[in-house]
């Protein structure tokens, strides 16, 4: 039997390898989201190492990653003192450190941002747990007062600085902008590699004056321990000498703390991508499935020979399935290569974005390879199961016979299923609607998988009506040649629907995020025209909070009347990271028309806080309740002052008074500036007034309603751009399974393609009915999916309605454009099958016996 | 597509013949294993006339009626189709002389499955963008007495009927020439000879001319004359053949084959 196996395999080659192309297309997103997402992990433990000494001393809680807002809290140099008197410790190198400090480049351009910090901090001598020492100077000199700084190797290069040069940077300190003399270039960490991040270093009274008015305070003391004693040792000396709020921690804990925190930073943006590499495998699937069907198919009467001659229907089974496991193997060996080659890629492209990966080696982890596998081999098997079954049920006697018909499951059964699983995914869908967080998205996710599934099931009935009416478009149009399309596209329903319900899966997804997308920009629109007094707003364009200086500067600038500073912070509620907004309750209400669903925005003072109103509606939160918030600092209890409209304005799902924020222990930066002018003043010369302040500063920008609003629509579609492409993928494995379709379709039809030769029909004609065919089949995914995107994407909508996306738009043009592109890709995908029908040679096609 | 056979192409043929083979050999294979299934064929068919071609397997009839039907090239001669001399036509005009000038029943997959036999026999007309001669189609069709079966699909008729759909499909289009290779090939007896005699009809009540393929003498009965191909070369011809006669001639044929095989050994 495994010699017959094999035979089959070396003949169907072409057919195998656009399935296994499929698994290669699947298998390599999984590994390229693996060996990437491995590759930023292990860039990231390399800084962490290379940048933790024996043990570090913090403020209390300052070191969690799971909450954002720069921590202010600081500890005193006597401390400093104390800890280096420590027998046990070698030497105690304080540190002052801040964040939100970029260089601008040579060219006027800011120096990395969008995610990665912008970093300063004083030059210490202290030696990183790796052994080799934090910071190194590699060339000139160590930077003396505000007016010299060093830069790390890699932003000086992509600056275009050299040492001498005048160095613009920005900072959240008192003054946003500033300007300091070259002296140094250091590498920082064992391994040189800064993800992106920049370094700027200024000596110890340099940072104390730019960032803690010129306090003598640090954010952290870096211990190295004396000869013979362990990090243990010498945290708990420390830790004998330390105020109670500041704590010191081993360095292997601080960097497995870190490593863990950034493991599970980096596990999103790997399960953001293993989504995609799983609609490939569905689609994928289906490829697989319709492959083995149809090779089955092919094969009936050899297999009835071979059942004929004695082989036990297992046999059959194993013969089929033996097949389906090389394809699975050989897929997924040659999808890790290719996936390699996307984990490079991605490198790329994350380096476009900023996150600069440097020349971190690309790991291919055992588990990589493992789990490519296993996805691979199961995802064959189990497509291959079916086909396989139905193969093994083949009557011996069919071998005699002239037409072998396999057994096919009804299409009453598969409707009854279709329908269950539709019933059940609608079940799942409302179930995960009402359930909160992940669980709720795994059950919405499985709800729509199940619904897509059992509609891909009843697509060959459901399928019908589309078909017949394109079918009557295409009579009239093509005439006979469209009556056969038509006839071919219905003459196997099933694989016509399950070839088109790969196409349907990409495109319900595609309609679904354009409906959710275009629903997004239409409930900004009306969050911005409806709320929106200010008629100015300074954003950040970094995602990077800045200083407070710049809102200080607008306020004196002639025609501004109030100017609302919005800040940002994550605290902890019940222990979970929480998303808070501070602004001054009087200016934002200058700034805002925003209507409280109950309470006033007035009646928030610095012990009182403003929730979102989905929020509240999660928590159960009413009026008078009492919030403990888990600041650096300390905990607040926080009295329930009143609700907002979710989702519209104020970004944040909790508001505080500035005070509250500052006495929580962040450091003050600002995310947000609403300006309100004068009546009458011209919007021109304010506008004039504050580009003055900005100057300089590409880290902020002024933009008015309008422009406010199109930034908000931009980062909205740059988001739907990433989600297309990546969807793209499932796309293109469906188009090569209506190839696969359409050239077996071809095959099987040799002898009916030399009738039609032999009595007239031309080869034009023929490409023609192939491509017609073709058009038919994606026009009918295309319009299945469009309609199910559509369905999804109103249930979702609603559901999400009160999150802030309370207009439902639905973009007719663009969803019509997906079905025209559609048709395109059947033309397209037809380009092959069709020159291949054209090519049949007519006496071979009529004469093969 | 009307203007492959202009009044202008010089023409080759005798009035009265329909189809002319000159010289026309056909070699397959290259150097040693050069086999001629063709070997200086030259014959005419006349119009009008219900020709069977015979020969024992390998004789070359099959590749004959392929290489006159413009289904296949030849290697060396000339073939006329009425007026026109095929080598002279590129693929799009030998397919549209087949769509207009050329009818054809096979032994077997005669028709579309996908289609209905009213379809399948308008298929060659619609193809080329015209609609059926309503009053030939009528006639056509009760001539193979079709009417009641006109909605049904191939697979819904029986192979006698099948048969019959691809005789009117070959002609409703009011083709020069008929091939027919083997048409009762897959029949019994009763519905072979249905085929067979509406064949003959057509022939006598409407002057349609068929080129037929068989090696069923009682097939070659029908006929007004059976040309014999041995080894790519025509033999032998019958003249208004009875179905012994036919018998008689294919012994002869065979005897001598045997008597060429053992002379040559």
């Amino acid at each position: 039997m495994l010699k017959v196996t094999w035979r089959n395999l070396v003949a169907r080659k072409v057919r195998l390898a656009l399935s296994g192309f499929a698994i290669v297309l699947g298998v390599a997103f999984v590994a390229g989201s693996f060996i990437f997402t491995d590759a930023l992990g292990g860039a990231f433990d390399g800084i962490i190492r290379g940048t933790t000494a024996d043990v570090e001393v913090a403020p209390r809680g300052s070191g969690d990653f799971t909450s954002f807002g720069e921590d202010a809290r600081t500890i005193p140099a006597s401390t400093v003192d104390r800890l280096a008197n420590l027998p046990e410790a070698a030497s105690a190198d304080g540190v002052v450190q801040a964040q939100g400090v970029y260089v601008i480049s040579s060219r006027g351009k800011l120096v990395g941002g969008n995610g990665p910090p912008g970093l300063a901090f004083n030059f210490t001598e202290t030696t990183a747990i790796t052994g080799d020492r934090i910071l190194t100077l590699e060339e000139g000199a160590l930077p003396k007062g505000t007016s010299q700084v060093a830069l790390d190797a890699s932003t000086a290069d992509k600056a275009g600085y050299s040492i001498g040069d005048q160095v613009r940077l920005v900072t959240p300190g008192k003054n946003p902008t500033m300007t300091a003399e070259l002296t140094g270039i250091v590498t920082f960490g064992s391994e040189g590699g800064l993800v992106g991040a920049t370094l700027s270093i200024f000596d110890r009274q340099a940072m104390q004056e730019l960032f803690f008015k010129s306090k003598d305070v640090y954010t952290g003391v870096s211990l190295s321990a004396a000869d013979g004693v362990s990090q243990e040792q010498l945290a708990d000396a420390a830790d004998s000498v330390l105020p109670a709020a500041v704590d010191a921690q081993t360095g292997d804990k601080v960097a497995k703390d870190n490593e863990d925190a950034i493991g599970k930073a980096l596990g999103f943006v790997n399960t953001f991508l293993l989504v995609f590499a799983a609609v490939a495998m569905v689609v994928g699937t289906f490829l697989i499935v319709n492959t083995f069907s149809i090779l089955v198919a092919q094969r009936s009467r050899e297999l009835a020979l071979l059942r004929a001659m004695g082989a036990s229907k297992k046999q059959v089974n194993r013969s089929v399935l033996t097949e389906a496991f090389a394809v699975g193997l050989v897929g997924s060996t040659i999808g890790i290569a290719v996936g390699y080659l996307l984990a490079i890629g991605l490198k790329a492209l994350f380096a476009t974005f900023g996150l600069d990966l440097g020349s971190a080696s690309l790991p291919v982890q055992w588990r990589t390879v493992v789990v490519s596998y296993v996805v691979g081999l199961v995802v064959t098997m189990i497509a291959a199961y079916l086909p396989a079954r139905r193969a093994s049920r083949i009557a011996p006697v069919a071998a005699m016979r002239d037409d072998v018909a396999l057994p096919e499951s009804s299409l009453r059964r598969r409707l009854v299923v279709g329908v269950v699983l539709v019933v059940a995914g609608v079940g799942l869908m409302v179930a995960g609607f009402q359930a909160a967080g992940g669980t709720g998205l795994i059950l919405i996710g499985s709800g729509m998988l199940a619904i897509l599934v059992g509609v891909a099931l009843m697509s060959p009935v459901i399928g019908r009506p589309v078909i017949h009416g394109l079918g009557a478009a295409y009579h009239v149009t093509f005439g006979t040649v469209g009556r056969l399309a038509t006839e071919n596209s219905l003459r196997n329903p099933r694989r016509t629907a399950a070839t088109a319900s790969a196409l349907m899966i990409g495109l319900t997804l595609v309609a679904l995020m354009s409906i959710l997308g275009q629903s997004a920009k239409a409930s900004t629109d009306k969050a911005i025209d409806g709320s929106l007094t200010a008629q100015l707003v300074v954003s950040n364009a970094i995602q990077t909070p800045f200083s407070t200086g710049i809102a200080e500067r607008i306020r004196r600038v002639d025609g501004v009347q109030t100017v609302a500073e919005f800040r940002q912070a994550g605290p902890k509620v019940g222990g979970a990271a929480v998303f808070v907004g501070a602004s001054d309750p009087k200016d934002l209400a200058d700034a805002l028309q925003l209507p409280l669903v109950s309470g006033l925005l007035g009646g928030l003072e610095d012990s009182s806080v403003i929730i979102d109103s989905s929020t509240a509606k999660a928590e159960g939160y009413s009026i008078g309740d009492t919030i403990a918030m888990k600041f650096p600092a300390r905990t607040q209890q926080l009295t329930v002052a009143g609700f907002f409209p979710s989702g519209g304005i104020i970004p944040a799902q909790y508001l505080v008074t500035l005070d509250a924020l500052a006495s929580g222990g962040y450091a003050p930066r600002d995310s947000l500036l609403y300006i309100t002018m004068d009546p009458g003043a011209s919007e021109s010369s304010v506008r004039a007034g504050i580009d003055d302040v900005l100057a300089g500063n590409p880290t902020v920008t002024l933009k008015n309603q309008q422009q406010y609003a199109d930034e908000q629509k931009a980062q909205i579609n740059q988001f739907l751009a990433i989600i297309y492409a990546l969807l793209g993928l499932a796309v293109i494995i469906a188009v090569l399974g209506i190839v696969n379709t359409l050239a077996l379709s071809v095959i099987e039809r040799t002898r009916e393609v030399g009738l039609l030769r032999a009595i007239g029909l031309s080869r034009r004609q023929l490409r023609r009915m192939v491509r017609l065919e073709s058009v038919a089949i994606a026009v009918l995914g295309a319009v299945l999916g469009v309609v199910m995107g559509i369905a999804f994407g109103v249930a979702l909508q609603r559901a999400i309605a009160d999150q802030g996306v309370d207009v439902l738009s639905v973009p007719w043009a663009q969803l019509v454009a997906f079905v025209v592109f559609s048709a395109l890709v059947g033309v397209l995908a037809a380009v092959l099958p069709a020159r291949r029908a054209a090519r049949l040679d007519v006496l071979d096609a009529i004469a093969t016996e | 597509m009307n203007d492959v056979i202009s009044p202008r192409t010089p023409s080759q043929a005798a009035p009265g013949v329909a189809a002319r083979a000159i010289g026309v050999r056909k070699v397959y294979g290259e150097g040693d294993a050069t086999v001629a299934a063709l070997d200086g064929v030259s014959i005419d068919f006349l119009a009008g006339e219900f020709t069977a071609v015979m020969g024992p397997s390998g004789s070359g009839k099959s590749t004959l009626m392929h290489c006159m039907a413009a289904l296949d090239n030849v290697s060396s001669g000339d073939v006329h189709l009425g007026a026109v001399e095929l080598s002279r036509l590129n693929d799009k005009q030998l397919t549209a002389l087949r769509r207009d000038k050329i009818g054809f029943v096979f032994q077997a997959y005669n028709l579309v499955p996908t289609l209905t036999a009213r379809e399948n026999i308008e298929l060659p007309v619609s193809i080329a963008g015209r609609k059926p001669d309503q009053e030939w189609f009528d006639i056509v069709i009760d001539t193979v007495n079709l009417r009641d079966r006109l909605n049904h699909r191939p697979s819904e008729l029986s192979g006698g009927q099948q048969q019959r759909v691809a005789c009117a499909r070959a002609l409703v289009s009011r083709p020069e020439i008929v091939f027919a290779d083997e048409p009762t090939g897959n029949l019994d007896s009763a519905s072979g000879a249905e085929v067979l005699g509406f064949l003959r009809r057509s022939v006598d009540e409407y002057r349609q001319t068929i080129v037929m393929v068989t090696h069923d003498p009682v097939a070659a009965a029908y006929t007004d004359r059976v040309v014999f191909l041995a080894d790519g070369k025509v033999v032998d011809e019958l003249r208004r053949p009875t179905a012994d006669a036919v018998l008689e001639t294919m012994k002869v044929l065979s005897q001598r084959a045997v008597a060429g095989t053992a002379a040559g050994a």
